[in-house]
């Protein structure tokens, strides 16, 4: 039991004074996705059936390289700001901070395979 | 964690069934969610059957007649019965409704009356709003000056007028917040689309002075950015106002003043 009056419990903490920006974020990185995404899935289909060694080299390009880096440096910093919603709507207390850290590691994971992996292809390249 | 099923307490268990009325030819099946807090039992679906041919056409008219004729412990709220004081709003046929202003013949089937979803119930069909009222009292719904009080009135242009059409006309009847997701999961911190409705009428208003403040207490990850434009609280709002529209706008003003 907790005596506190309707207007205490119903502004809680007060403002935060944030959040436009998250909102803005997701705006941005949403409409680079829409031009990002049907050149990221032209880049992977015309590498599709490709040789292991050809496919080191197209990725090795700049135009493939740097599209697919795009794709998923913007897909998960998205990805980051859209599970955060979800984990505000659907957790409380602990796990709510918990999962959002679970999120933010995992997206910067695989950023970070992601763009080691494109990195490499394309020293090979260079050194071939 | 979010909960996705009732508490033992409150599933709904079969209630009464009352007799038909005697001798009636146009009747029709009310199945009402009934609960008393005083006698610690789980909620139970009451069947009431109503002679439609001695009976108004609302949803209330038949409340009123089970209330007076059949079963006097039934608990519901009204009032002005035309859709104005907001009382009477409660889930008839699977939808948040006002009962006066919805027909009974708008019902296919058998009529099923329960009070507003995921809210506290005081009793059978009379849902706590302690909190909704409070959320919005916090967004200060009412005209904030800073300069010296004008001699006559305030003026406002006719094409800024019209601008609060649309927003002025809520009722508080809470239909729209309880109609949205967003506010079952996070009511606590969430806003609700009535009191930012309500906000944005005070926002917009081309004499109000407190714009900047009034959008700094808005710009909260919960308090406005729980809404995700599921539009539950337009489709429902019986007065046919667009609560997820103003809150979209906030958004925008939000953004204006940053970008």
């Amino acid at each position: 039991m907790r005596y506190i009056t309707p207007r205490k419990a119903a502004a809680g903490l007060g403002s935060a004074h944030s959040g436009t920006g998250h909102h803005w974020a997701m705006t941005v990185s949403a409409c680079a996705l829409i031009l990002l995404t049907p050149a990221f899935l032209l880049v992977v289909g015309s590498a599709i059936g490709l040789p292991r060694e050809a496919l080191i080299g197209y990725f090795g390009r700049p135009y493939p390289g740097i599209v697919t880096a795009l794709f998923v440096i913007v897909g998960m910093i998205h990805f980051i700001k859209g599970t955060r919603i979800m984990i505000d709507d659907y957790f409380q207390g602990t796990a709510r901070k918990g999962a959002i850290i679970i999120s933010v590691i995992f997206s910067w994971a695989v950023i970070a395979a992601a763009v080691f992996a494109l990195a490499k292809m394309a020293f090979i390249t260079i050194a071939i | 964690m979010v909960q996705f099923t009732l508490p033992k307490n409150s599933q709904i268990r079969v209630g009464k069934t009352w007799p038909k009325p005697d001798g009636a030819t146009n009747v029709k099946k009310f199945q009402i969610y009934r609960w008393d807090p005083d006698t610690g039992e789980n909620p139970r679906l009451d069947t009431y059957f109503v002679d439609l041919d001695k009976c108004g056409p609302m949803v209330l008219d038949a409340l009123i007649k089970i209330k007076n004729e059949i079963d006097p412990t039934l608990s519901f709220r009204r009032s002005c019965r035309e859709g104005i004081c907001g009382s009477c709003a409660m889930v008839i046929d699977g939808g948040n409704r006002l009962a006066c202003i919805f027909g009974i013949d708008e019902i296919a089937g058998d009529v099923a009356i329960y009070p507003l979803p995921h809210m506290p119930v005081v009793k059978d069909l009379i849902p706590d709003l302690t909190h909704f009222y409070a959320q919005h009292a916090s967004v200060n719904p009412y005209l904030q000056t800073k300069s010296p009080t004008p001699g006559k009135e305030w003026k406002q242009s006719i094409e800024d007028r019209k601008k609060l059409d649309g927003l002025y006309e809520c009722i508080l009847c809470a239909s729209c917040s309880t109609a949205c997701p967003s506010y079952w999961w996070n009511g606590d911190r969430y806003l609700g689309p009535a009191a930012l409705l309500t906000a944005y009428r005070w926002i917009i208003d081309s004499r109000d002075e407190a714009t900047g403040e009034r959008l700094d207490e808005l710009e909260d990850p919960f308090k406005l950015y729980r809404c995700h434009t599921i539009m539950n609280c337009t489709n429902t709002c019986p007065k046919g106002l667009n609560p997820a529209k103003a809150i979209a706008s906030i958004k925008h003003m939000m953004v204006e003043r940053q970008v």
